[in-house]
């Protein structure tokens, strides 16, 4: 454990119910500013709301949660977020720039245009994703992956502490893969990386630590030592996780 | 074409035309891309009842229909979120409830409603000058509006999670958004009337979308587009003696057939031509 002066996000006996169902139980963890984590778990497991309370976008039912110290409504301006990709409607007339100068949103005041120096900022962040050639061109010309790099650069433009990606797995194209961890590698030197996902095959070979979700928080801790344990305690329906591919999830089990 | 400015009627008629290209041309671009041309029709349905209410207390029925369409807009954008019911409930109601109310007011109201007719199909020969001011005065907020919140507007359109993360006051965008739409609904009441609204908030960026997709271009090339089939329209029907709002909105229709259809075949053409 870190020293608790780094740690940037806290949850603590976090629960969330909908329509009296519990969704989250007693869910305590602690992100450090030096951290790269995976949040694994089954689809229904409660990951996606795990990251709305987080990003301040759901209130919990009950439970305390600070981001960078704050409450998330404020803390979340720290936060670069990188959404699933199938949400967005590719008709929508805009171009590949002004997506990422959308990162620039929380520097601006309301009415306040875009700066020169807003501009350069999402151009280099379009560079560190290897997509600036196609500032000018609109997104209904990209590829989920190309869009996915745009969404990345879009976070990277608000210069973020902590990044947040949400299931980032599902929408890499194999010619982005390699770039994209590396990418990853050279990010978690300046940020927080905040992984979720439920493809735990493709988690172990990224991330530090995992924790795994399912309603309740079973394990946080080392990635290798957490996949190792999913195998003996069997704490997470490890069938939903990897597909019923064990095999696969377990690596050096053999 | 000399002789269609002789009347003043006329001349009215062709400035409605450029004030209502104005307002379906900003707000019909946002409505579009952000899909919500069913809520924009209910909030034009509900504005009946502003009209009935106008009848029944004897002030202007655009007047009236002003405040009556902000409240419905505003309520469709809280109500729905407030008593969990999706939102396209919400507008069925909404719908039905503004039109019912409207028929009740004209009811109660004493005497008869000559002009009622033109609330619902338009009749943008005899729009008075008085509310050739009101609409200038709506579609200049509109445009005020519009340039200096574009950037949230933008955003909120394509993305409100994120937005809302990065600060941006999403619900009030939405609200202000919608009374934007209430403000659209009136500019468009005289002119092409209730249930033909739909026609000139969607089709103008409809076919502007055939030839850009850069979003500052769609809100120009819409207006355009509006302002000239709307100018069209209105001349067809002074030749044919056909109902104008009617005349216009095919005209509408037709330009977005034809551009729909030419686009097609273009990108066929093209698509052979490069496989051969």
């Amino acid at each position: 454990m870190k020293s608790k002066s780094t740690s940037i996000i806290e949850l603590s006996n976090i629960n969330f119910t909908y329509n009296h169902v519990p969704i989250l139980e007693n869910i305590t963890l602690q992100v450090d500013q030096t951290d790269f984590l995976g949040i694994i778990g089954p689809n229904g497991g409660g990951k996606t709301t795990l990251l709305k309370i987080i990003l301040g976008l759901l209130k919990p039912t009950s439970g305390k949660i600070t981001v960078f110290g704050k409450d998330p409504v404020e803390g979340r301006l720290s936060i670069g977020y990188v959404p699933q990709v199938f949400r967005f409607h590719y008709d929508f007339p805009i171009t590949v720039l002004d997506v990422v100068l959308m990162g620039r949103l929380r520097e601006k005041r309301l009415g306040e245009h875009y700066s020169s120096e807003d501009r350069d900022i999402a151009q280099n962040a379009l560079q560190q994703v290897e997509m600036h050639t196609f500032k000018e061109k609109h997104v209904n010309n990209l590829s989920g992956g190309q869009l996915q790099r745009v969404m990345i650069a879009r976070a990277l433009a608000s210069e973020p502490k902590l990044l947040v990606l949400d299931e980032p797995l599902s929408s890499i194209d194999s010619r982005w893969q390699s770039s994209f961890y590396l990418l990853l590698q050279q990010l978690k030197k300046t940020m927080a990386i905040l992984l979720v996902t439920h493809d735990i095959g493709a988690l172990s070979m990224y991330v530090d630590q995992v924790a795994c979700l399912n309603r309740r928080l079973y394990y946080h801790g080392p990635t290798k030592e957490g996949l190792q344990h999913l195998s003996n305690a069997y704490q997470c329906p490890i069938e939903l996780i990897g597909h019923g591919i064990p095999h696969r999830i377990l690596g050096d089990h053999a | 074409m000399m002789e269609f400015f002789q009347y003043e009627f006329m001349r009215n008629a062709f400035l409605a035309a450029l004030l209502v290209s104005l307002a379906c041309g900003v707000v019909g671009t946002f409505v579009v891309i952000r899909k919500i041309v069913f809520l924009t029709d209910g909030i034009a349905h509900a504005a009946f009842g502003g009209i009935g209410l106008g009848y029944l207390l004897g002030v202007d029925p655009v007047l009236s229909a002003l405040p009556f369409s902000i409240v419905s807009a505003l309520g469709i954008g809280t109500l729905s979120k407030k008593i969990k019911i999706s939102e396209d409930s919400a507008i069925g109601i909404l719908f039905a409830l503004g039109m019912a109310l409207g028929i009740i007011f004209i009811g109660l109201a004493p005497g008869y409603a000559p002009d009622l007719f033109s609330y619902l199909f338009g009749s943008i020969l005899t729009v008075p000058v008085s509310d050739l001011f009101l609409m200038l005065v709506l579609d200049i907020c509109i445009i005020i509006i519009v340039i200096v919140l574009f950037k949230e507007l933008q955003a909120t359109s394509f993305d409100e999670e994120f937005s809302e993360i990065a600060g941006v006051p999403t619900k009030v965008i939405n609200l202000l958004f919608l009374c934007l739409v209430a403000f659209s609904v009136i500019v468009l009441i005289r002119a092409v009337g209730i249930i033909l609204i739909m026609a000139l908030l969607t089709l103008p960026t409809l076919i502007a979308k055939q030839f850009t997709m850069n979003l500052k271009k769609l809100v120009v090339f819409s207006i355009i587009i509006a302002a000239v089939l709307t100018i069209l329209g209105l001349w067809i029907s002074y030749w044919l003696d056909l109902a104008s709002g009617a005349t216009i909105v095919l005209v509408l229709i037709s330009v977005f057939l034809i551009c729909a259809f030419i686009k097609r075949f273009m990108s066929t053409f093209v698509v052979n031509k490069i496989s051969v």
